[in-house]
């Protein structure tokens, strides 16, 4: 029976300087919010990143199952295994060991941990098997792999996850026996994911199955994170879908002039980064973006201005928001009621994908999100993550990011609701984003991925690096 | 299919009776039928009166022929009834809401539900009068009460009586369904056309369907101070509508506190002591709760049955109803349908404007194309949801390229100071000109407000001229200005 490690921020050295504050996300004492603030101030931009994307990655080790390698969905006790965190941590061991963080041969044991069981675990579709046709189910027990909550094989999830595998297929790629295998196991998990039938003969690949109901009867359609599913399920070397899939998904985008700025629209945050955490999307454009004369990634940057945009308003007048608070996604909030400065009384709603500029909004705000739009627009993203840091330094604790804050939902001394613990989507994105700004690593990795190359030609993608590549092979 | 629960009883007050002695008198005697009719109109709703009104007017002779009471579905049991318990819903609401608007919550609000109900039978019986029975014979028109059924392809029998016809239109309208729900029927339910005969506000009501019927029942009884639960089984309430629509309506509803349950199908009904038991599904999660009434508000079937549509060779189906061409003419060529018998779009300004439509087709040569119409439609939850025009993923699919200009409510001052600031106006043009392909409008007014995209699309307006179309400060309506002047400036920088 494996372990799962969940040692205090004082066992962890790496990261220096700050206070410790509580993981339950209790207040923090008044001496140590200050010295918080005063250290992070003094900090330049790099020291700033450098601390907050090697706090990102201790998550992983701390909270993983050292026999099965599932990584929890969060720091809390009981956690589940998020199968989509178990593909950010294959990412986040991949930089990890780039950087010197960690031995290459402790980062690819971690990883081959999770390969190897993903490879040996239940693939009958039963409704306590880890998964179906190549997919995984959503949510899985940390020690067993089995099913847990009743959760749907999640198509978009079971992306994230390869995606994380193939990076990691990408960068370990050394003769020794045991990055060969690693690189084996991961083409052998993205080969057999059935995306055919994940369409169901519909136009669009489904969001889900069950065992006990079937397919969920709803697809992924309209612009989301999920064009990294797509890629990777047009670039299959055994169940790819037809190219048609792809252009029924662009089929609802949304081309909107909002705030004066054009984009294609989708609300929350994280729709606008996780497919970028894996794809640089840098100059090169599908149909649709073409015609727009755009790109995702230029797309992506404006959602963020839109973003700032919208805080700025402040349609409904919650505390914290202004042009350096900002960052709706998909995050915990507080539950219960409020009555804010409008006087109007908001129903928190918990851990939700907040949006902009249409909701649903009840004050809660993801400094990770913000954070994980770096590579976008840095020069509005650090001035805000350093205001949040020094309005709200409890957002930190374990010197790491919690999900959500709330100042609308002030404690008696005014301070914000926080999310306790941490979420191990947000470290994944943040940790991959920060890298991707530094020294665009995980890009450069996957830029050379022949799958993800296929996928997104044939979804049309052209020009860019893409060409480049195109040019290079021709020579 | 299950059929409603028996009608609730209607409280026979002075409302009631004035309407009834409007609108059905128990002493009207049928005229005696003259020897052929220029016009004979089956169905006495928005859509017949419109069309006997145009011919009367005309100098047509006009025999109109109704089996219940004139105004039909819209003015007594539709849309009249459903605004005005929706305002009243909404006061209460705003009373409950007061200090957002910089006032005292009243002290001891009470809702009274007898009150509600007797301003609903008030408004309704005055609004029904221009359709009463003396207007119409004033008008030179034959009013018959019963159940007509044609004879022939020009004729058909009402109480023993035949009615011969050189044109006829047919607009029988359309009635409730229900979903064919085990134990729905035996546990008893009402329809959008019987609920507002109820006498007493349910402490719990279910309403199975999320589409507009559903959501502004759900929403104007939640108000009132029913306990509601909405059932929708797609996981967005209005499919029709985009998703952003959609997506605040939850929210709006949720905040009135609605309890919303999307993605989720009623299996069964059953009933004990005394409560309405309903097995839910979502996905593959059971659960059952408890509730004091049902509202069934999914859709509408034509009425199609009993009318002798075989003997007068009219084609139909009994799901889409009669068939008709684009000049909305029946397979016999003497008879046209118009409104909820024979269109998709089941709206009392879609009844009225096909009603005139068929009677100047039929009478006069015209030669009216009903696809030629840009036709609005709205939902009348708080806040409203208005369209026109074509949807983003209809340009898609049709290779048309879209360009949205958004206006959100909250950037316009008077949505604002009225704390109204849930919405917006998106506006869609064909990417590179300004032509309007169509709208959404999410507002507290956007049933007004969308009027005036209506009259662009149709008087083939661009929006960039939109922009230099003066509007009145302080009013909502200047969100369709700043989305033209949204348009302008792309357009301009665009050529600059």
């Amino acid at each position: 029976m494996g372990t799962v490690h969940r040692k205090s921020a004082r066992d962890m050295r790496s990261v220096t300087h700050l206070p410790t504050t509580p993981v339950d996300g209790s207040a923090v004492r008044s001496r140590d919010r200050a010295s918080t603030v005063t250290a992070i101030a003094g900090w330049s931009d790099e020291t700033l990143l450098e601390n907050l994307e090697r706090a990102a990655f201790e998550y992983f080790p701390l909270n993983t199952d050292s026999r099965t390698g599932l990584v929890a969905d969060t720091s809390r006790e009981h956690s589940p295994c998020s199968i989509a965190v178990v593909g950010f941590a294959f990412a986040a061991w991949s930089v990890a060991a780039a950087r010197g963080w960690v031995e290459r041969s402790d980062a690819v044991r971690h990883i081959l941990a999770a390969l190897r069981f993903f490879r040996d675990s239940d693939q009958g579709g039963g409704t306590l098997a880890t998964g179906f046709k190549g997919f995984y189910y959503h949510f899985l027990d940390m020690r067993t792999g089995a099913r847990v909550w009743r959760s749907e094989l999640s198509m978009v999830d079971t992306a994230l996850l390869i995606a994380g595998a193939l990076t990691a297929r990408m960068y370990f790629d050394a003769p020794s026996p045991d990055e060969t295998e690693l690189r084996e196991l991961a083409e052998t998990l993205y080969r057999r994911i059935d995306w055919r039938w994940a369409q169901d003969r519909a136009a669009t690949i489904r969001m889900g199955w069950k065992p006990e109901s079937g397919f969920l009867h709803y697809g992924w359609e309209g612009y989301t994170e999920a064009v990294v599913m797509y890629a990777l399920a047009l670039g299959s070397p055994t169940h790819l879908i037809k190219q048609d899939c792809y252009q029924a998904w662009t089929s609802t985008y949304q081309w909107e002039n909002l705030y004066g700025r054009d984009f294609l629209y989708a609300g929350p945050l994280f729709e606008h980064q996780f497919s970028h955490a894996w794809i640089d999307f840098r100059g090169i454009r599908d149909r649709f973006m073409r015609e727009k004369r755009s790109d995702y990634f230029e797309n992506s940057r404006t959602a963020v201005y839109i973003q700032r945009e919208y805080a700025r308003r402040n349609p409904h007048e919650f505390a914290g928001y202004d042009e350096n608070g900002w960052g709706l996604s998909a995050c915990e909030g507080p539950t219960g009621s409020v009555v804010g400065a409008s006087g109007a009384a908001w129903q928190g709603f918990g851990y939700a994908a907040r949006g902009v500029p249409y909701g649903p909004d009840d004050g809660t705000l993801s400094v990770p999100a913000v954070l994980a739009s770096l590579p976008f627009a840095p020069e509005i993203v650090l001035p805000a993550l350093r205001n949040l840091l020094a309005r709200y330094p409890e957002v930190l604790s374990e010197h790491r990011l919690s999900t959500g804050i709330n100042p609308t939902w002030a404690d008696p001394h005014g301070r914000a609701w926080v999310s306790p613990g941490h979420y191990g989507l947000d470290q994944g994105i943040v940790l991959m984003m920060i890298e991707n700004h530094r020294n665009e690593s995980i890009w450069r990795w996957m830029r050379a991925c022949p799958y993800l190359r296929r996928g997104l030609e044939r979804a049309g993608f052209g020009g860019g690096w893409l060409r480049r590549a195109a040019d290079e092979e021709d020579r | 299919m299950p059929r409603p629960s028996a009608r609730p009883a209607t409280p026979q007050d002075d409302h009631e009776r004035k309407r009834i002695a409007e609108l059905r008198p128990a002493t009207w005697a049928n005229p005696e039928p003259e020897g052929r009719y220029p016009l004979v109109v089956i169905g006495a709703g928005f859509a017949g009166l419109a069309a006997a009104e145009l011919a009367a007017a005309q100098g047509i002779k006009v025999a109109l022929v109704e089996r219940d009471f004139l105004g039909g579905t819209c003015a007594n049991t539709g849309c009249v009834p459903s605004k005005a318990i929706i305002r009243t819903s909404r006061l209460y609401a705003e009373m409950r809401d007061a200090e957002r608007y910089g006032a005292q919550v009243p002290a001891g609000i009470q809702m009274d539900f007898a009150a509600t109900m007797e301003r609903v039978r008030r408004i309704r019986a005055h609004l029904g009068q221009p359709n009463s029975v003396r207007h119409l014979a004033a008008a030179g028109i034959d009013v018959f009460f019963g159940d007509a059924r044609f004879t022939g392809p020009d004729s058909l029998a009402i109480d023993g009586s035949t009615l011969r016809f050189d044109k006829a239109v047919i607009a029988t309208g359309a009635r409730p369904s229900a979903p064919p729900i085990p134990g729905l029927a035996e546990s008893g339910y009402v329809t959008n056309e019987n609920v507002f005969e109820i006498t007493q506000l349910p402490r719990r009501l279910l309403v199975i369907g999320g589409g507009p019927i559903g959501c502004e029942q759900a929403q104007a009884f939640c108000r009132l101070g029913a306990q509601t639960t909405i059932v929708q089984i797609k996981p967005l309430f209005l499919e029709r509508e985009e998703r952003d629509a959609a997506q605040l309506l939850s929210t709006a509803l949720a905040r009135d506190g609605v309890v919303v349950r999307l993605n989720t199908r009623v299996v069964g009904i059953r009933v004990a002591n005394g409560e309405k038991l309903v097995d839910l599904v979502s996905d593959d999660y059971h659960n059952t709760i408890a509730v004091d009434a049902i509202l069934a508000g999914v859709g509408r079937l034509p009425n199609v049955e009993g009318l002798g549509l075989e003997s007068a060779g009219v084609d139909y189906d009994r799901e889409h109803g009669i068939r008709v061409d684009d000049f909305l003419r029946t397979s016999n060529r003497r008879i046209h349908a118009a409104g909820d018998v024979c269109l998709e779009d089941k709206y009392g300004h879609t009844a009225i404007t096909s009603a005139q439509m068929a009677v100047r087709n039929a009478l006069f040569r015209g030669r009216e194309r009903w696809s030629k119409l840009v036709i609005p439609w709205c939902t009348f939850t708080d806040p409203e949801i208005a369209h026109v025009g074509l949807y983003v993923r209809e340009a898609n699919r049709q290779g048309i390229p879209v360009k949205t200009f958004t206006v959100l409510m909250h950037e316009v001052d008077r949505a604002v100071t009225d704390s109204e600031e849930a919405g917006f106006v998106k506006i869609h043009v064909r990417e590179g000109s300004d032509r309007i392909l169509g709208a959404t409008i999410v507002a507290r007014h956007a049933g007004d407000m969308i009027n005036e995209i209506t009259l662009a699309m149709v008087a083939n307006i661009g929006l960039s001229k939109l922009a230099k179309v003066v509007h009145t400060y302080d009013t909502q309506a200047e969100a369709v200005q700043k989305a033209a002047q949204a348009c302008s400036r792309a357009r301009a920088s665009a050529t600059s």
